[in-house]
């Protein structure tokens, strides 16, 4: 990628002496200041009709009582101001959506940096044909189908005849309620996803690495500091953007988990893996309720938007 | 030195059983797949089928509509396909052109990005309601054609093309279509190459968005049927996990092919 964008810095120095000649050549030909629009506008209006306004139709129907009779006709929708609102926060389920989001995203962000940096750097200590073998393995989880991951650890956690319940009982231990007991259900739900998102971000601290100059290992390590020195006065440090970004992306991902809890749990037991993304889907396509259900998504835009700008702003204070 | 070349080994050895844990969970998937379903049910597990029976692989396709939910697949991977070639026209416009509001728009399009599906789900169902589009292989397709994040790298790329070879084509006489065509395209090869394998893992894995869209069987996804073969029959491991590997397997063969692409499209997700 900097291959890439390095030249694109140079391009952009003559792009002004370009743009005169380009000018000249287009003034020339009639309706040619069109042709950038003709090039725009598929993908903008695409992304307009499905990424811009249905902000504002979430907005406008989290005002109203739209549900499935209103799906056949408009005139069974009516305008009920905050009501949606007003149901949302005195519902206990959507609390514990909630507090179930925040509890993921507390178990899986911090552990999705650590493990996948301490991976990456590990990967990154040799060049050997072992080591960029290895990588493959580690990306894998990363491509592959979330809901055939969810089944093959839905198999593995299975309490008759699953594989992990097996090797408990090898060592003599009791075997474990994985997916049914309230609380292991969410750990068990959040591994699947750390095992998962894992991949990702490895590949990212990876290539971060390899932007860093060679010298400045060289130069550490005539200073005599050994491998682990190297690795946090040097390397982690160089990292920072890489592991800020990483954290940003994480936690959005995470705010919207939603793919294994459905294929695992289904929310279950008694709503303990519900996610706040999983309680919109549940209200809105299995009750059908689109007004309630638009209310809580914007809720959700709301504390994304939020939690992104804190973000931000910390960042920017930080490199001050 | 005896410590430097001591610790890449104990190193490797840790990597390895990592790596091991990943491999095995797939070898788990494809060999319960071919064990004969009371096996599968027995405890304690068997390591290594006693035979194996592709009787699982087949009821996929002939007791259960696999084979319909495969073409969907693909026909919905193909119709993304098309949104290659309008994300390149618009990275190419933002590239290479300047025109009133283009700031602005490119504002916009970055904006986008930050909007989570779980908001835009329910109003893009009711406008594909509106228009008979829900239950459509379509419109599945439609919402995901686009993405914002890939007009930015084909932008990126495409910055990179030098404008004299555009103005030689132009003073040549070669109308934009052509220009575009026979010199922007075949110059984007590489991020061609890396959007498309993107676009077919990300197409052939969607899962939320299909889910909510299709609801007849006839217009199910892989993934779709797969989650719903969950609910069904949640007591046939090997059917299970031969779906499984119906899904994962086309994947872990694509990314034997392009690994560096798709590697590539990954980092460059990471490091705008």
């Amino acid at each position: 990628m900097t291959q890439t964008l390095r030249p694109a810095t140079k391009a952009r120095a003559t792009t002004v002496v370009a743009a005169k000649v380009r000018q000249a050549t287009r003034t020339k030909r009639n309706g040619a200041h069109l042709t950038p629009y003709l090039f725009v506008s598929p993908a903008f209006l695409c992304l307009i009709a499905f990424g811009v306004a249905p902000i504002v139709v979430a907005a406008a129907v989290s005002l109203t009582n739209m549900d499935i009779s209103g799906l056949a006709s408009w005139r069974n929708v009516e305008f009920v101001g905050l009501a949606n609102y007003s149901a949302l926060f005195s519902d206990a389920a959507f609390w514990e959506s909630l507090r179930n989001t925040a509890i993921f995203v507390g178990m899986g962000v911090p552990v999705i940096v650590v493990v996948s940096l301490a991976v990456a750097i590990a990967l990154n200590q040799s060049s050997s044909r072992f080591f960029r073998a290895l990588r493959a393995f580690y990306f894998l989880p990363a491509i592959t189908a979330i809901v055939a991951i969810s089944l093959i650890w839905g198999y593995l956690y299975n309490s008759q005849f699953g594989l992990l319940n097996y090797l408990l009982s090898t060592v003599g231990l009791p075997p474990v309620s994985w997916l049914t007991d309230p609380v292991v259900a969410k750990f068990s739900v959040a591994l699947v996803a750390i095992w998962r998102a894992s991949g990702l971000n490895i590949i990212i601290f990876l290539a971060a690495q390899q932007a860093i100059p060679k010298e400045y290992y060289e130069a550490a390590s005539i200073d005599g500091a050994g491998r682990w020195r190297q690795i946090f006065n040097v390397t982690i440090p160089l990292l920072r953007f890489a592991i800020f970004f990483v954290s940003v992306t994480t936690l959005i991902s995470w705010m919207q988990f939603f793919d294994e809890p459905y294929v695992l749990t289904q929310g279950g037991p008694t709503g303990a893996t519900t996610s706040i993304s999983l309680y919109i889907y549940q209200q809105g396509f299995r009750f059908n309720e689109f007004g309630f259900a638009s209310a809580a998504s914007l809720v959700l835009f709301v504390i994304i938007f939020v939690v992104t700008a804190i973000q931000l702003r910390t960042r920017r204070f930080s490199d001050d | 030195m005896i410590r430097a070349r001591r610790r890449p080994v104990l190193l490797a050895l840790a990597l390895a059983a990592g790596a091991l844990l990943t491999a095995f969970a797939f070898l788990w998937m494809l060999t319960t797949s071919v064990k004969p379903l009371g096996e599968a049910r027995r405890f304690p597990p068997t390591i290594v089928p006693s035979k194996v029976s592709f009787d699982s692989y087949l009821r996929l396709f002939r007791d259960l509509d696999f084979g319909t939910y495969l073409v969907n697949t693909v026909v919905v991977v193909l119709i993304s396909f098309v949104g290659l070639l309008l994300m390149a026209m618009a990275g190419y416009a933002f590239a290479k052109f300047h025109f009133r509001g283009k700031k602005v728009m490119f504002a916009l399009v970055l904006a986008t990005m930050m909007i989570p599906i779980q908001v835009t789900m329910i109003p893009t169902y009711l406008l594909l309601n509106s228009v008979k589009l829900t239950n459509t292989l379509v419109g599945i397709a439609l919402p995901a054609l686009v993405s914002a994040f890939a007009i930015f790298l084909f932008r990126q790329f495409m910055t990179t093309i030098p404008d004299d070879v555009l103005e030689a084509a132009r003073l040549d006489g070669a109308n934009e279509a052509r220009i575009f065509r026979s010199i922007v395209i075949p110059m984007s090869k590489p991020i061609f190459a890396v959007q498309a394998v993107l676009t077919f893992i990300a197409g052939w894995n969607s899962f939320l968005w299909p889910l909510i869209i299709a609801n007849d069987e006839e217009k199910y996804t892989l993934a779709v049927g797969l989650a719903l073969l969950n609910k069904q029959l949640s007591v046939n491991p090997p059917l299970q996990m031969a779906g499984a590997s119906l899904m994962v397997v086309p994947i872990l063969v694509v990314f034997a092919i392009f690994q560096k692409y798709i590697v590539q499209g990954f980092t460059m997700s990471g490091l705008k």
